[in-house]
């Protein structure tokens, strides 16, 4: 196992960096695993890694139907943060955050875990009620907040346009250690982990059946054979309704196109992550210097991995009521993902009806900071049959029993979630 | 082919020593003055940056990203990746401005980049000794002990580094505009393949827009200084502008670059209308985006050469060849005397032959083909002088912060220094194809020309043309590419060794790429994120592929199977500015004002914003100490006097029609077919979910219409709702719905002295008689004489209260006639302010209620829901979730210690119990002080609170470090019996 | 995007509200049945918060909220985009496919 640290990497340095070994191996699917992870994104390869390194268990695959991390960990805005409202959800968001703060010595890989803070925005009173019911239940659970008025965002972040013509800007909800992760890295973290710990990797393996006897899953289809596995668990977010119909499931998710955007590089001058109150608009610098940034979803139902232009332009609309400088700054890239919405606007980690097929999806935009816990209570839900403590109001029948966890209160819409 | 005339390289001026006498586009009659760097500098008008720095010989313009080695411009377009300046000063400055696309104008500013202390000697540059450390990835595998100096040590010292320019100081001054405009053909390119397509669209009859992305349409034509017919090409190009400027179907935009393809055939366009000027006359905008939705659209977009990777490619003076001609060409300048030019195809020979005719030296042409390809070739003319060594390849570009030299191999494997100033390299040429792939199509690999070509599958209605298509063996100027992507390197490895580079901006070489492939990012999508190949502002124009051809070469698969990464919009960067257009400022989105809004603002009063709409928020009045002084004032005028509100904001529905009643029965949970003509009825409707959608009144004004309100913010739902509820579920049903909220004005009148005031302004003989006009009543009246209103007896305050809604444009006329009619009654206006603390007061629920997580049974409103009759939400209300009898209901809070505050957005604990997740048994909603009752009151959604009227708990709130007892009380703290309502 | 509005003819997607796919019945009894059979539940559960969200053509429901305020139903590839057409959801002759299933009363 090759150790990642400054004298590794001195000593590769001196003998022109032929030393290094592939992060992870191009694995060739076996015939027969215990554990089988569909997806090949932060939340599956997270998963394998916690089934070998927390649940101590064997013959564990990954399979993907391209690369490794090329779906939604690549395709986001890098925050991380635990500043949810409903019981719920902080527990869960809280133990992802407790693991980002540990990943690095946990994966001997550098994700950049930067604790730089997230801060909501408010514009009116009825906003600032709502941020400190939020941040008090932040605080009852343990969660940092900090709730700060006009002044105290001011010189946090002078540049901001707080007297806003429109909307001016009253105060935010400061949560200290959010923050930002750089997103590949957290799959190629999470791979190499798992791979140094046994898990096969495999790559253009696309799941074409989920193959069952008696109600029981006994294996999966795929672009490279028939692959026997008593536990298949699904971590395909943004295609979950695809495969879980193989199963004949029907999901209470809807698939839709988030954007994002990324300026060209400039000086450092926004610290923290900051999100507008009066649109919807969230901001942070990248370590290289690109203006990260996002807004609302594409407002129908996508599976095209782009976006329109009315959500384009609302997003810049957004920038420039926040920060009227960025008028000269220029957009860089924009792409797209595509979300499981759900119809809660929260994640689902469950059994099946289907026996040893487990499910993990419906992220909305809420994905990437998830990453690290979802992989551990899928770990956990996978190897024990049980739910994790912190995940269990995730469940798939939560509709049919009126236990919705609507933290915008939207109701069966998933795209106003 | 041949060339236009260009006269001998002599100094039009000792200012610009590589400026040629004759030649170009650039108007040599007038100078413009400008600084780089504070140095004073001068060029013409037609220059860009880059040509006028050419001109005056300066050929260092900034430093990279990572060793901060000094960078030139190697090329003349928007591909250039190195000459990034920052341009013009302050609230205008434009990090990372292309100097080859920047227009000179009178005055210009520009600075180098990321350096310290000067871009001569950049103390950073010290960052090349550390070279071998900084590999692609190094940070992956390092910087994590002690974690704790991530944030405070390691990543302080990365974003110290990290970024090119630097952001405007401020809010940009200059304005921006949008446009859609519609197309029969939208040509994207003025090069001679669009100019052509674009003449044959306009006189085929159709409409037809042409955008360019220079300033002067004409392509390569003009920067190949092309004859065509024995003319320059330029005049062909004059003539052909000439007329399809004539042509009123036709719009011709330069500097105008189409940026993104995106569905229902619309392209994103910007047009650069003012950036070439210091600054925008007051009445054009810098910038404007075009939405272009063109039925047909032809790809005329040219193509993009790339480089050759060698070892120290990157050094000022090795530019790319194609570039070389432009300079010659279009702007007259001659960007060096002594060349050397490298090229593994007949295009290079082109550039030979621009060079010498220009008067520059061409000491050798360097061509990388073997004799026999060179030869195969259809006879490339050999350039005029110097020699033509075949199968050789140039090896280093020597040189300090400037080109002084060439490290030649030979056929023979000879290798040897040749002196010059620039090198000249030509690659090849990739097609422009990126807008061909933004929807999803995939490009081709086309060996003929050694690169990717637009695909099969094109966004609809796109056609491609000329190079972009990958279309370039014109029958006189075969291309004859033997494609060498690098020249193999020297054998020295470790810290010495020199380092060749493939995407210069982000200072990835080609062993970054070996390396990354070597720990397994081998296919091009992994190798760009993992070494940033192609992620900067260039987006890999000229370096995709040829960092696609290092991969693939290592790994031993195929360039077409390596593949190229997905090229994402925008084509070139696109101000954020442009894209946000005039919504900015005060205009970031339209303001709603309430009919009264003109006269609230006479009356100085302080505004809140409620969704769109500016509601008066109080009205203060000389001497008040704060909101609440005034605030109070008002509710003290409702429950003792009288007051008037403008409440139009809320959402107003007419529902008419033969079934009107019995889809509102669907509708609402209650019923309203048993309503009589002439009554008002609360009601509620849920969503499907069985959740609270919105709360409100209806009102029948006869047998088939009704009047129905919303809150303010749901009123574009509900209308929405009902809309859709009709359209979908029950088209059969006669109803027609019309929202009718801007077209009513309506007042709120309350107070024990509400039915005095209206007695005076209602026409008689309509009698408001508590006896005749009962609570919940409504009618349609006459007010002031004549004017048409209705008026509605109902009550938000809990007073005795009526709603007058008159015509919108009498909303004033109205208020003010209240006001002065009332005056003996003690009237007074109140805002949102008040009329927050009177619905609180009442304990009526709002928004912060109606939180789309409560049913009408959390809300005490349970009563409502008929078991008669279906509506919407009944059947999912009874999930027992939605039952269950520990669910979080609507209770009332007052301070054990009256003087005590409540804070809204507190939670709820036992008295004893900490405060914590656990113990967490509700949340206040809504707070207030009462003036009536002279302490705090607030509402809250609690756990089992209808159990616990009366017993005392916490409302903590330790964000705002608050903890009070309160004490549970039923929600409505003002009597509670409706007595004065129905007074 | 574009949407061909058979009222107001091709407009841009600003103009459109989308509301969700078509096909599955969603949760709304017949008006006038007053019974609460415990199959309406599974079925209102069903039909409210499952989704066949596959990739492919799709009809789905859009409300011309900035125009006509006409409910379409409209044929689009949810990965190209491609749209096919759009028809008024209230047209005689066409099935009432809308987001509750139930017939008109």
């Amino acid at each position: 196992m090759q150790r990642y640290s400054i004298v590794s990497l001195v000593r590769e340095a001196l003998r022109g960096h032929v030393g290094w070994r592939p992060a992870w191996r191009q694995a060739e699917p076996k015939p027969e695993y215990d554990y089988v992870v569909v997806g090949g994104g932060g939340h599956g390869l997270a998963t394998a890694y916690y089934l070998a390194s927390r649940y101590g268990k064997a013959r564990i695959a990954v399979v993907e139907k391209g690369l490794i991390g090329s779906g939604n960990v690549g395709r986001n805005t890098t925050i991380v943060r635990s500043n949810y409202l409903l019981p719920g959800n902080i527990p869960f968001y809280e133990l992802s955050m407790k693991l980002w703060e540990g990943l690095e010595a946990d994966l001997n890989y550098n994700a950049m875990v930067s604790q730089r803070g997230v801060l909501n925005l408010y514009h009116s009173d009825a906003q600032r009620d709502a941020y400190i019911r939020r941040g008090n239940a932040m605080l009852m659970h343990g969660v940092d907040a900090t709730l700060l008025d006009a002044d105290a965002v001011r010189r946090k972040l002078p540049f901001l346009d707080i007297d806003n013509a429109r909307f001016p800007i009253k105060g935010g909800l400061l949560q200290r250690r959010g923050g930002t992760v750089r997103h590949d890295a957290v799959a190629w973290g999470y791979a190499r982990a798992a791979d140094q710990r046994g898990v096969d990797i495999i790559e253009r393996c696309e799941v074409t059946g989920i193959r069952r006897e008696a109600g029981r899953v006994t294996g999966i289809e795929t672009a490279r054979g028939f692959i026997a596995a008593r536990n298949v668990g699904l971590a395909c977010a943004g295609n979950s309704s695809r495969v879980a119909a193989l199963a004949d499931l029907r999901l209470p998710i809807e698939s839709y196109a988030l954007q994002a955007f990324v300026s060209e590089a400039l000086k450092p001058f926004i610290d923290c992550v900051v999100t507008f109150g009066a649109g919807h608009f969230y901001i942070s610098q990248s370590d290289k210097g690109g203006l990260v940034f996002g807004g609302d979803l594409d407002t129908y139902n996508s599976y095209a991995q782009r976006g329109n232009l009315p959500v384009i332009e609302d997003v810049a609309e957004c920038g420039m009521a926040l920060m009227p400088r960025l008028g000269r700054v220029r957009l860089l890239r924009h792409w797209g993902g595509i979300m499981d919405m759900t119809m809660d606007g929260s994640p689902i980690i469950d059994r099946t009806p289907v026996e040893g097929l487990w499910l993990n999806a419906g992220w909305c935009y809420g994905g990437f900071k998830a990453t690290p816990a979802s992989g551990l209570v899928f770990a956990h839900l996978m190897a024990t049959a049980a739910p994790h403590e912190a995940a269990r109001a995730y469940r798939l029948d939560r509709f049919a029993t009126g236990h919705a966890i609507d933290e915008k209160g939207m109701g069966p819409h998933p795209q106003l979630h | 082919m041949s060339q236009a005339r260009t006269s001998v390289a002599r100094p039009s001026s000792s200012l610009q020593p590589f400026r040629l006498a004759e030649g170009g586009i650039v108007d040599r009659s007038r100078v413009l003055l400008y600084s780089f760097d504070g140095a004073p500098l001068q060029g013409h008008l037609g220059d860009t940056l880059a040509s006028a720095l050419l001109a005056s010989g300066v050929r260092l313009t900034g430093r990279s990203f990572k060793y901060h080695r000094p960078r030139g411009i190697l090329s003349a377009g928007s591909e250039e990746p190195s000459a990034l300046v920052e341009l013009r000063r302050g609230d205008r400055r434009e990090a990372n401005t292309r100097a080859t696309v920047a227009e000179l104008y009178d005055g210009l500013v520009a600075q180098s980049q990321n350096r310290w202390p000067s871009l001569r000697y950049d103390a950073m540059a010290i960052n090349q000794v550390f070279a071998p450390l900084f590999v692609a990835g190094f940070y992956y595998k390092t910087f994590m002990w002690p974690a704790a100096l991530w944030e405070r040590l390691y990543e302080p010292a990365i974003r110290r580094a990290a970024g090119l320019g630097r952001a405007a100081g401020g809010p940009d001054p200059d304005h921006y505009e949008k446009l859609t405009a519609f197309a029969d053909v939208l040509v994207i390119g003025g090069g001679a393949s669009g100019l052509a397509a674009a003449l044959a669209a306009a006189r085929a009859g159709e409409r037809v827009i042409l955008c360019d992305e220079q300033a002067h349409p004409g392509g390569r034509a003009i920067d190949d200084g092309r004859m065509v017919g024995g003319r320059p090409a330029l005049d062909g190009v004059l003539e052909t502008l000439a007329e399809l400027s004539s042509d009123p179907r036709v719009r011709i935009l330069p500097r105008t670059t189409v940026f993104g393809v995106y569905d229902g055939r619309t392209y994103g366009a910007v047009e650069r209308v003012a950036d070439h000027v210091a600054v925008p006359p007051a009445d054009v905008p810098r910038q404007r985006l075009w939405r272009i939705i063109a039925k047909r659209a032809v790809l005329a977009a040219g193509a993009t050469e790339r480089g050759i990777i060698f070892a120290d490619n990157d050094r000022p003076g090795v530019m790319l060849a194609g570039a070389v001609r432009s300079y010659i060409h279009r702007y007259g300048v001659l960007p060096g005397r002594r060349a050397v030019v490298f090229t593994n195809n007949d295009d290079g020979m082109t550039t030979a032959r621009a060079l010498a005719t220009a008067g520059g030296h061409v000491v050798a042409v360097v061509d990388a083909r073997s004799v026999s390809a060179a030869s195969a070739a259809t006879a490339p003319a050999p350039p005029p002088e110097g020699e033509h060594l075949l199968g050789a390849v140039v090896v280093r570009a020597l040189g300090g912060t400037e080109v002084s030299g060439a490290l030649v191999r030979l056929a023979s494997g000879e290798e040897r220094t040749i002196a010059c100033d620039l090198i000249a390299v030509s690659g090849g040429w990739s097609p422009n194809l990126h807008l061909s792939t933004h929807l999803g199509g995939k490009p081709a690999w086309d060996d003929a020309i050694a690169a990717f070509r637009p695909g099969e599958a094109l966004p609809p209605g796109m056609t491609a043309v000329g190079r972009a298509a990958g279309v370039f063996a014109a029958a006189d100027r075969p291309y004859a590419i033997t494609p060498m992507w690098q020249v193999p390197p020297a054998a020295a490895k470790g810290w010495r060794k020199p380092k060749a580079f493939v995407d210069l901006q982000h200072d990835v070489t080609d062993e970054d790429i070996q390396l990354a492939a070597r720990e397994g990012f081998d296919h091009a999508e992994h190798l760009k994120r993992y070494t940033t190949l192609g992620m900067a502002t260039d987006q890999g124009r000229t370096s995709a592929l040829p960092g696609i051809a290092v991969l693939s070469a290592h790994t031993g698969r195929s360039l077409p199977e390596t593949g190229l990464t997905t090229a994402r919009p925008p084509y070139t960067p696109v101000s954020i500015g442009a894209l946000a257009g005039t919504a900015r400022g005060a205009h970031f989105r339209p303001v709603r004002r309430p009919p009264t809004y003109a006269w609230a603002r006479q009356c100085g009063a302080s505004f809140v914003e409620t969704g769109l709409w500016l509601r008066a928020a109080y009205f203060p009045e000389p001497g008040d100490r704060d909101w609440y002084t005034a605030a109070r004032r008002e509710v003290e005028a409702v429950r003792t006097a009288v007051g008037i509100s403008d409440v139009s904001t809320l959402g107003k529905i007419d529902v008419r029609g033969r079934d009107a009643a019995a889809f509102l029965d669907r509708i609402y949970c209650n019923t309203m077919s048993s309503l009589a003509i002439g009554r008002v009825r609360y009601g509620v409707m849920l969503r499907e979910d069985g959740i609270v959608l919105d709360d409100g009144t209806a009102a029948r004004f006869s047998d088939g219409h009704f009047v129905v309100t919303t809150t303010t913010a749901n009123a574009a739902r509900v209308m929405q709702h009902l809309e859709v509820c009709h359209q979908t579920l029950w088209p059969a049903l006669d109803v027609t719905l019309a929202s009718v909220t801007d077209h009513w004005a309506q007042i709120a009148i309350a107070g024990p002295r509400a039915r005095d005031l209206l007695a005076r302004v209602v026409d008689r003989p309509f009698d408001i008689a508590n006896t005749a006009f009962l609570y919940m009543a409504a009618a349609e009246v006459g007010v002031c004489g004549g004017t048409p209103a209705r008026l509605f007896r109902v009550s938000f305050s809990g007073e005795l209260g009526f709603e007058l809604a008159v015509p919108a444009r009498f909303g004033q006329a109205l208020m003010e006639r209240l006001l002065v009619v009332g005056a003996d009654l003690g009237v007074r206006p109140y805002g949102a302010e008040a009329l927050g603390i009177l619905r609180i007061e009442k304990g009526h629920v709002a928004g912060a209620e109606l939180n789309g997580t409560t049913t009408a049974a959390d809300l005490g409103l349970g009563g409502l829901m008929s078991r008669k009759k279906e509506y919407i939400g009944r059947l999912l209300a009874e999930r027992p979730g939605l039952v269950a009898a520990d669910r979080q209901v609507l209770v009332g809070l007052r301070p054990a210690d009256r003087s005590a505050r409540i804070r809204s957005g507190a939670h709820l604990v036992a008295r004893n119990a900490k405060a914590d997740a656990a113990s967490d048994i509700g949340y206040v909603t809504s707070a207030a002080q009462s003036p009536t009752l002279g302490h705090a009151i607030a509402l809250a959604l609690m756990a089992r609170g209808r159990e616990r009227h009366g017993e005392i708990v916490r409302a903590v709130s330790p964000l705002t470090g608050e903890d009070v007892e309160v004490e549970v009380t039923s929600p409505v703290f003002y009597d509670p019996e409706g007595a004065r309502l129905r007074g | 995007m574009r949407i061909p509005c058979p009222h107001c003819g091709e407009r841009s997607l600003e103009e459109f509200t989308y509301l969700g796919p078509a096909n599955p019945a969603r949760a709304v009894p017949e008006a006038g049945r007053s019974a609460l059979p415990a199959a309406g539940l599974d079925e209102a559960v069903t039909s409210t918060y499952l989704r066949d969200n596959l990739p492919g053509w799709v009809t789905g429901i859009w409300y011309h909220a900035l125009g006509c305020r006409s409910v379409l139903l409209v044929e689009r590839h949810a990965t190209t985009h491609e749209i096919a057409g759009a028809r008024l959801a209230r047209a005689r002759g066409v099935a009432p496919v809308a987001r509750t299933g139930i017939g008109d009363a």
